[in-house]
């Protein structure tokens, strides 16, 4: 099975996300015994493609291109479409960020037509991980938010489309060549001004993040089941009676019940704390990509069958207004 | 502006999900359905745009007969006409076919533009909005946190990953994935409750659509996944569970 693996940077710099689908992509390789190749694409990215390199693989592909300088949907799915068209790759991996996400469904969708009978790719998105069997690649995703896994199977001729989740394989996985690097060779694309409509204007930062959660040793995290935003300082209580910070997931910042910069998941920061305690967070794929490297993990959630428990050390099936209450005068007692 | 908004209904946040024998799907008898709720938002964003320049907004929806009441809720809320693309086994289809489904649903309609939420909350693909445009030829942005109309233009703000965000340039017309959080979906009122009763709700059955049966992909298994990590639960009354559960993080896990 021929592999391409197409990395992401911004600016110059890795999504490192990349490595992640690179170790994955090197362990298909090795079940399916085929080929690996490595995908930089930008502007002025020719080290990346050398570090890349590096890595177990058997090339690296460089595409570079003025119009690719900055990223636009439509400049890289039509660059990636004439590399997937002139490489003809069995397997085109990708990390699951957003980036990917704006793209490579239309990427998929474009390749394979004008053959007869053929008229777009699929793509399975946000995988967890794969399984090897009977000389079938089965690909695993979850649904529901995180409550079922489905298995997942491409039907239909080559190329297929894959992406994997941010923290689905760990990085540090990837492995090194041994002595030597791969060749970089240089992929020419054709791109006219005129086939990219999105001008792409300005990066920026929305106000400095008023409270670096990355560096609290315990996080008490809310959600959904705090139900009001005057039940907030309940939670803040237990925060601080632990020294910790509170946090919350997303739907609870989208309701501005707290700050956006206390938000944990793949759009908000990703933490490791010595204890995270989550209070009515179901524990939605989103949401524990943010926190599931932490140290030890409690949750309280009134369903048992919330996905959160999947994590958690500590586990509570229970009323989070019953029970924190109740730890607020555990902790306030002497001991 | 003409406004597409796709909404879906998924199985409500709270319901209890069983896997039918075999895994093909869930089991739907017995629990509830609600509005997907990335959707909501994309309908309250086309509601807004809506007020601002004029024009109409028109929810679209696929699935069996019970799909209708995601429609009538969004009729209620100011959406003006529905379009239900019937069919009882839109769940096998894949995301390619779901898109091309639709498509053929609005191609007629030449939409000045068509909004999505960013994803379902059942199956999660998060494509529908990227297909729809490619296989309607029109441009698209995705994970939108606000929208500017300037003529025939939009500028948009796009969430990037930790903490960044760009400001990009679309024409019109244009598909738009929005990110949940970019507005404050509105309830409906008992007087839009009415109205939406004298509303229009066109039903076309999705295999009359003339999309080929040509799955890119297929579930083979839905399952309840095996559990990586040891959960110790800890159970009895509340302040037994506190002191039990405070006596662990202190002394077991040394956290606290």
């Amino acid at each position: 099975m021929k592999i391409l693996l197409i990395s992401e940077q911004r600016e110059g710099k890795w999504n490192k996300v990349s490595f992640e689908t690179l170790a994955a992509a090197q362990q298909i390789v090795q079940h399916t015994k085929g080929t690996l190749t490595g995908v930089v694409i930008g502007k002025g990215v020719a080290a990346l493609a050398d570090e890349l390199a590096g890595y177990q693989l058997d090339e690296v592909l460089l595409i570079e291109h003025d119009l690719l300088e900055k990223y636009t949907p439509d400049g890289f799915s039509i660059a990636l479409r004439q590399l997937t068209d002139s490489a003809k790759p069995d397997l085109v991996l990708l990390p699951h960020t957003y980036q990917v996400r704006d793209f490579a469904p239309k990427l998929a969708a474009s390749l394979g037509k004008g053959s007869p009978g053929e008229a777009g790719k699929g793509m399975i998105g946000d995988c967890i991980s794969y399984r090897y069997e009977n000389s079938r690649l089965i690909f695993v995703r979850q649904m529901f938010q995180g409550r079922t896994a489905a298995d997942v199977v491409f039907v239909g001729d080559a190329p297929w489309i894959a992406t994997f989740q941010a923290g689905a394989f760990r990085a540090d996985l990837a492995v090194k060549q041994t002595g030597g690097k791969a060749p970089v060779k240089s992929a020419t694309v054709n791109l006219k001004p005129e086939q990219i409509r999105t001008k792409p204007l300005e990066l920026f930062r929305e106000a400095k993040q008023a409270v670096d959660l990355t560096q609290a040793p315990i996080l008490v995290s809310v959600g959904r089941g705090i139900k009001a935003p005057e039940n907030i300082p309940i939670a803040e209580k237990l925060a601080r009676l632990m020294g910790g910070e509170i946090c919350a997931s997303r739907p609870i910042c989208d309701e501005g019940w707290l700050p956006m910069d206390r938000q944990i998941g793949s759009s908000g920061q990703t933490v490791a704390p010595k204890l995270y305690f989550a209070l009515g967070i179901s524990g939605a794929i989103q949401h524990v990509v943010g926190m599931k490297g932490s140290r030890t993990i409690a949750a309280i959630n009134k369903d048992q069958n919330a996905p959160i428990f999947e994590v958690a050390d500590y586990g509570v099936v229970g009323d989070i207004f019953e029970i924190v209450p109740a730890l607020i005068e555990e902790l306030e007692r002497p001991h | 502006m003409k406004i597409g908004v796709c909404v879906k209904q998924v199985p409500a946040k709270d319901a209890p999900l069983a896997i039918v024998e075999g895994g093909a799907w869930i089991r739907e008898s017995d629990i509830g359905f609600e509005t997907n709720e990335p959707d909501s938002y994309a309908l309250e964003e086309a509601l807004r745009l809506k007020e601002k320049h004029s024009g109409e907004v028109v929810a679209i929806s696929m699935g069996p007969e019970r799909a209708k009441q995601t429609i009538k809720e969004a009729l209620a809320k100011g959406a003006d006409r529905g379009i239900h693309v019937a069919d009882n086994d839109f769940f096998k289809l894949d995301p390619l076919n779901s898109a091309r489904s639709l498509a053929a649903a609005v191609k007629r309609e030449n939409f000045d533009l068509i909004l999505t939420g960013l994803q379902s909350d059942d199956q999660g693909f998060g494509q529908t909005g990227v297909l729809l445009a490619e296989l309607l030829g029109r441009p698209h942005a995705t994970i939108i946190m606000a929208i500017e109309v300037i003529d025939q233009r939009m500028k948009l703000k796009r969430e990037l990953e930790a903490g960044w965000f760009q400001w990009v340039e679309l024409p019109l017309p244009a598909v738009l994935s929005i990110q949940s959080g970019i507005n404050k979906p509105r309830y409906a009122t008992l007087k839009g409750i009415m109205a939406a009763k004298k509303k229009e709700i066109a039903t076309v059955e999705r295999t009359s659509l003339g999309v080929p049966d040509s799955p890119t992909q297929r579930v083979e298994r839905i399952y309840v996944p095996q559990k990586t990590k040891k959960t110790e639960f800890i159970t009895g009354q509340p302040k037994e569970i506190a002191a039990k559960l405070i006596e662990k993080l202190r002394h077991e896990a040394r956290v606290l």
